[in-house]
């Protein structure tokens, strides 16, 4: 059975000198009884569709199903495109991946929920375009999807990663740390560095509520997908410099869990609190409801 | 603490945007219109609670429909599927209702086939795209379609279910979970059997042919990708 605690991720790792994606394909084919092509290919399925989600709405105006929001991926590979941005090409480009895949969720497209369909954006976006900067081949994609999910399944077993739970926090937070951890050992990091990445990821969202606007996983769910990309990418360079986070990766996410349970339920994905309750989202909340009642 | 696996945590793949409110309710839908069996001619989804309120914004009533036209969750038709009800000349009305203390996501299917015939099912998106059907023309159920079901309709009396059992046993499926209901003794029962094998058209076959089963039906497990 997979490991319950970073710790002894790192431990199982350490013993048999394998990162955290090989442990992780391993403790898979022993749960399910199917072979390695099997479980790999599963994976290269997921991939397959993240390609297409962090891409359509780059290259397409896409909007979603209320109409509140689409089209700025668009943009942002415009600017991309330009060579004009202030923190580069690179980042931008990123960025308009994370958004793609939140505006293809929003407009009832295609996509891998990882972990939830509200932060489907970023781990596709950290991942790929990591890949593409550093050249890797798809094996060393869908490897890095597994590292992202051995984390997850840790992040799961410990706390929650659902919105209505423990807040954004859980939901684009375990995205995003999930995400640095792969990026990390797709840089050729320690399966330590990983998990030191993915608590300082965790760290600095600590808080961060639910406040979906009318209700719809739309605003600010999009934008956040932006933020946990970049805070995935940042910080991986963060712990590939070899700086450690000071409190250990478990007891990380035991606070964030401890958080997200003492949020109230207003910030939890009821839409009664936060941003869901300024004056312009109950505006635009009774427009998209009155709208679609015609 | 649960188990997980590694695609619990990546996945499913599925049309956006909402797990529970598009990707479960297209589930949902699915395997009512299997349990309604049949050509269907119209439907009225009675929208219970946060279904009730939202299923405009969520696309839930567009995932319904695509459900009832037989399309799995991450079908990317399914957000035509009002478009490609109406080809198929398939009516189908959302009322809002309260169906009590239930789950918030909720609906009832009121299915009504080309003979005439009316198929009632109530389940539940319970998170994550997972669903639970509770109740089937009035009698209390309880699946959730992640296991191959067999669903069977039988007059309540003894030896039906070693008959339905030992087929089983003679295919080599083994059996994982069974649930018997009844409304009374010696009337008409239902079984929700759910097994670790895929149940072939043979195996239904041979069910069928035991002289107390009325109605027999099978739902496979609605997994998308290689495995």
């Amino acid at each position: 059975m997979f490991v319950s605690s970073g710790k002894e991720l790192i431990e199982n790792c350490k013993r048999d000198n394998i990162p955290i994606w090989e442990y992780t394909i391993r403790e898979e084919i022993e749960r399910t009884g199917y072979d390695r092509k099997k479980v790999i290919d599963k994976m290269r399925h997921n991939l397959s569709v993240m390609m297409n989600s962090s891409t359509y709405a780059q290259d397409n105006n896409v909007i979603s199903v209320s109409g509140l929001i689409g089209g700025d991926a668009v943009k942002l590979k415009k600017t991309a495109d330009s060579g004009t941005s202030l923190t580069g090409d690179f980042m931008v480009r990123a960025m308009a991946r994370a958004l793609s895949s939140s505006e293809v969720n929003a407009a009832m497209g295609r996509i891998v929920a990882c972990p939830t369909a509200g932060s489907c954006g970023i781990l596709p976006a950290a991942v790929i375009s990591a890949g593409e900067k550093l050249n890797k081949s798809e094996e060393d994609l869908i490897h890095a999807l597994f590292t992202a999910s051995g984390v997850g399944i840790i992040i799961a077993k410990n706390a929650t990663m659902a919105g209505a739970e423990g807040g954004c926090q859980a939901e684009c937070g375990s995205a995003a740390a999930m995400a640095s951890a792969a990026v990390v050992e797709m840089m050729g990091g320690t399966p330590e560095q990983a998990l030191d990445a993915a608590a300082i990821v965790f760290k600095n969202v600590l808080g961060l509520i639910c406040d979906p606007v009318a209700g719809l996983v739309e605003v600010p769910c999009a934008k956040r997908n932006i933020a946990g990309t970049v805070s995935a990418l940042t910080t991986a360079d963060v712990a590939m410099s070899g700086v450690k986070s000071k409190i250990p990766f478990d007891e990380v996410v035991w606070a964030m869990y401890k958080v997200g349970k003492n949020l109230p339920p207003e910030l939890r994905e009821t839409a009664m609190g936060g941003i869901a309750i300024t004056p312009t989202a109950l505006k635009l909340q009774k427009e998209i409801f009155k709208e679609s009642e015609e | 603490m649960r188990d997980y696996g590694v695609f619990d945590i990546l996945g499913p793949i599925m049309i956006g945007p909402s797990s529970s409110h598009t990707a479960g309710a297209a589930r949902l839908a699915k395997v009512a219109g299997i349990i309604a069996g049949g050509k269907i001619k119209k439907v009225d989804f009675l929208l219970h609670g946060s279904f009730a309120k939202t299923y405009k914004g969520h696309g839930t009533d567009k995932a319904l429909v695509a459900g009832i036209l037989n399309m799995d969750p991450w079908d990317e038709n399914l957000r035509t599927s009002f478009e490609i009800a109406a080809e198929k000349e398939i009516d189908f009305e959302f009322l809002e209702t309260d169906l009590g203390d239930t789950h918030p996501n909720t609906v009832k299917f009121i299915i009504t086939k080309e003979d005439g015939s009316v198929t009632q099912v109530t389940g539940s998106s319970i998170g994550g795209g997972s669903i639970l059907v509770s109740d089937i023309d009035g009698q209390k159920v309880e699946f959730t379609g992640e296991h191959p079901t067999l669903l069977t309709q039988h007059r309540d009396l003894p030896g039906v279910i070693s008959k339905i059992s030992s087929i089983l046993y003679e295919e080599n499926i083994n059996i994982a979970n069974m649930r018997v209901y009844r409304n009374g003794r010696g009337k008409m029962a239902t079984m929700a059997l759910e097994t670790d094998n895929p149940i072939s058209e043979k195996v239904m076959d041979l069910v069928k042919e035991i002289e107390e089963i009325e109605n027999v039906k099978f739902i496979n497990p609605i997994v998308e990708g290689v495995l």
